[in-house]
């Protein structure tokens, strides 16, 4: 079933709940209302025909321009081979989406990392804990706006720039290995020209 | 990386059966865990009642740096992704750009992706059963794979000059051609390779020893493996007839014959370690069988399209597929008209394999989880990114 079909099933189903399919270059996704993503996603999961069986993949893109953070569903039919990407948007200031782990498992781990990099909260969800930053971390990295906090636990996250550090290093060598090679020639003249350098003490 | 707060409160506690509970850190330091992973596992003797994986110890952030630097620039990253089957990080990214950019590589650009990534599922999949069979206690056949693996990183770093990070994919096209006599080289290890597997799968594949502690463990059902969207050899170890080579082609794979090995059940049940690992044996001689046929029918010409110095893709989004070594790699771009992406997506198959393991871990012995760890082939740097 082509992309046009499906979006033309959803809104039958769904009526305004349901936007067109984009004109974007690139791919084509449609864009579905928050509080229906659940009910959409079991229509597409268990109605005859679309089985949209394969959860491929669940992200979330931040935009501060519109003050939305759109989640985005990657799902595919292995049963009809055919694809859908479906976007939700949600209020950046406080994103909140219901979980769609009960249509497929997939989501739990993908749901916790949109969770843990971007702070949107997924309700009922069974397991909503950070899955790859420290559970005490501050801030949302995946975020537009994120400002690193310049270190974690006193593990720093800056160090000197190692071509500065190189050029210092360098500099001190080479300066020990002038005043070196100055002392040399100062022990190794006396020796050498004892001459000269003698009358002029004497001067 | 966060700690499930209910295991962490009870190190020790009794049950209300009268049994001693306690929680083991399986990991994240520990040799069958395949990188830095920590397995929370809560045990009751030798029995686990459950095992959470806390991941995220490698975690370096390469989605945000995605967005800081300029397309081409990325590339490097990717290898870092995947350090064992670099080639198709490589890969995916650049058919993301491609397909963002609308730009397509030539021919012979095509089959040498092929031909390369092939090369470099063979040397995966080695590292795969070979350190499968080392956890289940076999040490022997892991120096054999080794080895094997050994000649293919040889002929790769002869193509591109590294041996695992190989940053060899351009957008629109490779960086290098074919080394003069590189075919014929490849062609002497396919030969060798062909006969290899029938000498390992004497070894150890149909060891009885190794089928009867494989067998019958760890199994993931069809619907199971669906539903957590497990992918690659994982995926198809249930006996999911699903091959994006095959079912979404990409690249040269539509000019090219091969079989997609599918787990059957041969000696216990559909979607054990046992077929797992026999999936992944059963790839090597395909992936051999196309890199024969890419040889043969490598076309002349032009190994990068033209593509613009700088480039700034209009504003849109596209999704870059290719089946990797550990199923398929999916790069999700989106472009805002600028010379960096908007947002860059990667999603891997060992991610999405880590989110079983808690369900497969109830009631299972301690040493079949590490019979099932080592069967859904997971590489830490690609579950944390």
């Amino acid at each position: 079933m082509t992309q046009e079909e499906v979006c033309t099933q959803l809104k039958e189903m769904f009526g305004e709940a349901v936007g067109a399919l984009s004109e974007t270059k690139g791919d084509r996704f449609v864009v579905v209302k928050g509080e229906k993503i659940v009910e959409v996603c079991r229509f597409l999961k268990t109605t005859v025909g679309l089985e949209f069986d394969y959860c491929q993949d669940i992200t979330a893109i931040d935009w501060p321009a519109r003050k939305v953070i759109e989640v985005v569903y990657h799902v595919y039919s292995l049963v009809h081979r055919h694809g859908l990407v479906v976007k939700v948007e949600t209020d950046r200031d406080k994103p909140t989406l219901a979980t769609v782990e009960g249509v497929w498992k997939a989501a739990t781990w993908l749901e916790r990392e949109i969770y843990d990099l971007f702070g949107v909260n997924f309700e009922g969800h069974s397991d909503l804990r950070r899955i790859l930053m420290p559970d005490d971390w501050v801030g949302y990295p995946l975020r537009k706006d994120y400002q690193e906090a310049g270190g974690y636990h006193g593990i720093g996250n800056t160090r000197p720039d190692p071509l500065v550090q190189l050029s210092k290093v360098t500099d001190e060598k080479r300066k020990a290995f002038v005043a070196a090679a100055v002392a040399a020639a100062a022990a190794a003249a006396p020796a050498a020209e004892p001459a000269p350098t003698a009358p002029e003490g004497k001067v | 990386m966060a700690i499930d707060m209910e295991l962490d409160r009870h190190i020790l506690r009794r049950t209300d059966a009268g049994d001693e509970e306690i929680v083991v850190n399986f990991g994240p330091q520990h040799p069958s865990t395949h990188g830095v992973i920590n397995f929370v596992t809560q045990t009751n003797g030798e029995v686990i009642r459950r095992s959470v994986p806390d991941v995220g110890y490698l975690h370096r952030g390469l989605e945000k740096i995605g967005e800081q630097v300029p397309y081409p620039g990325y590339m490097p990253f990717t290898d870092r992704i995947d350090y064992l089957a670099a080639m198709f990080a490589n890969e995916g990214y650049a058919a993301a750009i491609e397909r963002l950019l609308g730009v397509e590589a030539p021919p012979r650009a095509k089959y040498i992706r092929a031909i390369a990534g092939e090369l470099c599922r063979i040397s995966n999949h080695f590292i795969s059963v070979g350190t499968m069979a080392q956890d289940i206690g076999a040490a022997t056949p892991l120096t054999h794979a080794l080895r094997e693996r050994e000649s293919i990183n040889d002929l790769l770093e002869e193509l591109c000059g590294a041996r695992l990070t190989f940053n060899y994919h351009r957008i629109g096209g490779v960086a290098f051609d074919l080394p003069v006599g590189w075919g014929d080289k490849v062609l002497r290890f396919l030969d060798h390779l062909d006969s290899y597997i029938q000498e390992w799968d004497r070894l150890i594949t149909f060891n009885e020893i190794f089928v009867k502690r494989l067998a019958n463990v760890g199994i993931i059902t069809r619907e199971m493996a669906i539903n957590y969207g497990l992918a690659g050899p994982n995926l198809r170890g249930s006996g999911v007839n699903w091959d994006i080579r095959r079912d979404m082609p990409y690249g040269a794979y539509p000019d090219f014959e091969f079989n997609i090995p599918v787990g059957t059940g041969r000696v216990g049940t559909v979607g054990d370690c046992w077929d797992r690992f026999f999936v992944r044996v059963q790839e090597m001689v395909e992936s051999s069988k196309i890199v024969r046929q890419a040889l043969a029918k490598l076309p002349e010409g032009d190994i990068q399209a033209k593509v613009p110095r700088k480039l700034k893709p209009d504003a849109g989004e596209a999704v870059g597929r290719v089946e990797s070594a550990r199923g398929e790699m999916l790069y999700y771009a989106v472009s805002d008209g600028s010379e960096k992406a908007y947002r860059l997506r990667v999603r891997t198959g060992s991610f999405m394999a880590m989110g079983i393991v808690e369900e497969l871990s109830h009631g299972i012995m301690v040493a079949d989880l590490i019979a099932v760890i080592a069967s859904l082939d997971v590489v830490a740097p690609e579950v944390d990114r």
